[in-house]
């Protein structure tokens, strides 16, 4: 069964899945080779690197709130207070298997700079985000008129920190634009169960409430 | 300082034997001696003999000798981390951290804290007798580094049989030679904690130091460094260079909720120079105490140690050289209103660190106590210690 959760570090109602885990962070933590190097950039309070632990998976994190890296060192997880925007210049190249970004890209100054560094320092990048394609938020938009608010994203236009929306289209244009290959990509409904996997982009990018896309570097 | 050697020597034997040159001696702390087989080869290219090494431990060593934590003290610290301190008689400087559990677990890791090289509480120090002249080294003592002192500390492992440290901790200069010991010695740390440090002494810092050691030299009763032969004490230099720094330990805020502008013990000014305002007796009271328990002379040699320390100079200007390829496991913590040691230095660590792939974590404390922060009971400081020594003890089979 699925059940709505207390509010996390960017979300304020997540599903989750059996076991208490947020589904996107399940699926994420699928994509990841047991016994890989990873970072997880905008890691939280370190659920998905507790998932990975578990997994035998060498993990690091970057957190920008305070809160939040103060939570997951106190775990004993090997994560540092830094900025997407500005730390990852400072990883040297191929540090790592997978660089992971969870529900953080839409909140970065420059997602572009975010995407083309985590495919430097890392072998393959996962991207996870909330779709501003799905039909719920385009419908409040053209009959409300106003910026949408969901259960996934609830705050008001003018107090949230996601500054750079996308739809999973607009995602792959980037993809092709920076030389990203794409891997694997998964669309997940309200309820975080996967739609079908042959669908048309047009179809995920209506029903899916998130996407998590497997990039690497184009050879 | 026309005193003549004669006349000293009177002098000397009418005033008691000072407590601090005692203890510099023969302080009541383990000891380790070394004679002039094994000389400490310091940065100036001296090799000092003999030397000793006052420390202290608690906890015990289990019997793979892998559970070993050295603290390292802060510049005005000592070895005394967690116990009575036999001069002033308080507790220890770090009880809140250091105990039967506490963060760093007595019960668990057997803790050894030295008093630095250049110290005055037992680890020769130019208030040690010099055993060619019979009287305290005063400024015939060598300048030492904090490359010294970590050295000194190796060969006090070297004597207790230790190989490899489980952790190496300490915060302020403390965290000077825990950053020294990993780029000089990485193989013999598993985790280390640099607590409000930096890998460099910054020219504002210098500056405040300067100040400090003009103000000591500057007491007439300094006697170039000879006041214990001359039986005189520069306590109000000392004292006043006590005060410059202890303002730099603190904030503006942690400054203003303590004393705001408070007066002392009355209604009105005095319109006179007394201690009218509770922070310049609080001040004087912190000059006063620290010069009954502290040396003149360690002072300048400690606080010069501080500023000779560049961690990137030592390895061509690159940090990241420093620590390339090491494998310890690190967890750096700054403090939000620290700003001798302001976070952007911890951050400079962690980048050098990440660009060596070093597993590192670093938190940044919200706390407006400043400097002193690493000292006082900080419940995320705690908890951040215990939880980073509780996982790397997993990691190294010693905590299940």
């Amino acid at each position: 069964m699925l059940s709505r959760a207390p509010r996390d570090l960017t979300m304020a109602e997540t599903v989750r899945g059996p076991g208490g885990a947020r589904v996107d962070l399940l699926q994420v933590s699928e994509m990841v080779e047991p016994g890989s190097r990873v970072l997880d950039v905008g890691c939280g309070d370190g659920e998905l690197l507790r998932l990975l632990e578990a997994r035998g998976v060498d993990g690091r994190g970057i957190e920008l709130s305070r809160e939040g890296v103060n939570e997951c060192v106190a775990k004993g997880l090997a994560v540092v207070q830094g900025d997407a925007d500005t730390d990852l210049a400072s990883y040297p190249d191929d540090a790592f298997d997978y660089v992971i970004l969870s529900q953080t890209l839409q909140a970065t100054r420059r997602p572009r700079d975010v995407i083309e560094h985590m495919l430097r320092i890392g072998r393959h990048a996962i991207v996870s985000f909330p779709n501003f394609g799905h039909w719920r938020i385009r419908l409040q938009l053209l009959f409300y008129g106003r910026m949408p608010r969901t259960a996934n994203l609830p705050e008001t236009w003018y107090d949230t920190p996601n500054i750079h929306f996308c739809t999973i289209k607009d995602f792959n244009d980037m993809c092709a634009l920076v030389g990203a290959r794409m891997e694997r990509a998964v669309a997940l409904d309200p309820w975080g169960t996967a739609l079908k996997i042959d669908a048309p982009w047009w179809f995920w990018n209506l029903f899916g409430e998130q996407a998590v896309f497997l990039l690497s570097r184009k050879p | 300082m026309s005193t003549t050697p004669a006349k000293a020597e009177t002098k000397k034997a009418e005033t008691k034997l000072p407590v601090l040159v005692r203890e510099a001696d023969h302080p009541r702390s383990q000891l380790a001696v070394f004679d002039h087989r094994k000389p400490l080869q310091l940065d100036c290219g001296v090799a000092f003999s003999p030397f000793q090494i006052a420390y202290q431990t608690y906890g015990s060593l289990d019997a793979e000798k892998s559970n070993a934590v050295l603290i390292c003290h802060a510049l005005t610290g000592d070895q005394h981390v967690a116990n009575v301190h036999p001069v002033t008689g308080k507790g220890g400087w770090w009880d809140i951290m250091v105990g039967p559990g506490r963060p760093i677990d007595t019960d668990r890791y057997f803790v050894i804290c030295s008093n630095v090289v250049g110290g005055c509480m037992g680890t020769s120090g130019p208030s040690s007798t010099n055993p060619l002249t019979g009287e305290p080294y005063g400024l015939d003592f060598p300048v030492i580094t904090i490359k010294d002192m970590v050295r000194a500390q190796t060969m006090l492992l070297d004597h207790l049989g230790i190989d490899s440290l489980f952790a190496v901790v300490g915060g302020s200069m403390g965290g000077m030679q825990v950053l020294e010991w990993c780029s000089s010695y990485p193989e013999r740390v598993f985790s280390a904690l640099p607590i409000a440090t930096a890998t460099r002494h910054s020219a504002q810092n210098i500056a405040f130091h300067e100040v400090g050691r003009q103000a000591v030299m500057a007491d007439p009763e300094w006697r170039n460094g000879r006041y214990f032969v001359e039986g005189t004490s520069p306590r109000r230099g000392l004292s006043v260079a006590r005060m410059g720094a202890h303002i730099t330990y603190l904030s503006d805020t942690a400054l203003h909720r303590k004393f705001g502008r408070r007066f002392q013990d009355r209604e009105n000014p005095t319109f006179s120079f007394e201690a009218d305002f509770e922070v310049e007796s609080y001040l004087r009271h912190q000059g006063s105490t620290f010069v009954e328990r502290f040396d003149a002379n360690s002072y300048l040699y400690l606080t010069r140690a501080m500023d000779y320390f560049d961690l990137a100079a030592d390895h061509g200007g690159v940090l990241a050289k420093a620590f390339k390829g090491t494998r310890t496991r690190f967890c750096v913590i700054s403090f939000t209103s620290d700003w001798l040691f302001p976070t952007s230095e911890s951050r400079a660590v962690v980048h050098a660190l990440n660009a060596g792939g070093a597993r590192v974590s670093f938190a940044e404390i919200e706390t407006d106590k400043g400097h002193d922060a690493f000292l006082l009971d900080e419940p995320e400081l705690l908890g951040i210690v215990r939880g980073f020594l509780d996982s790397a003890g997993r990691a190294r089979g010693i905590v299940r």
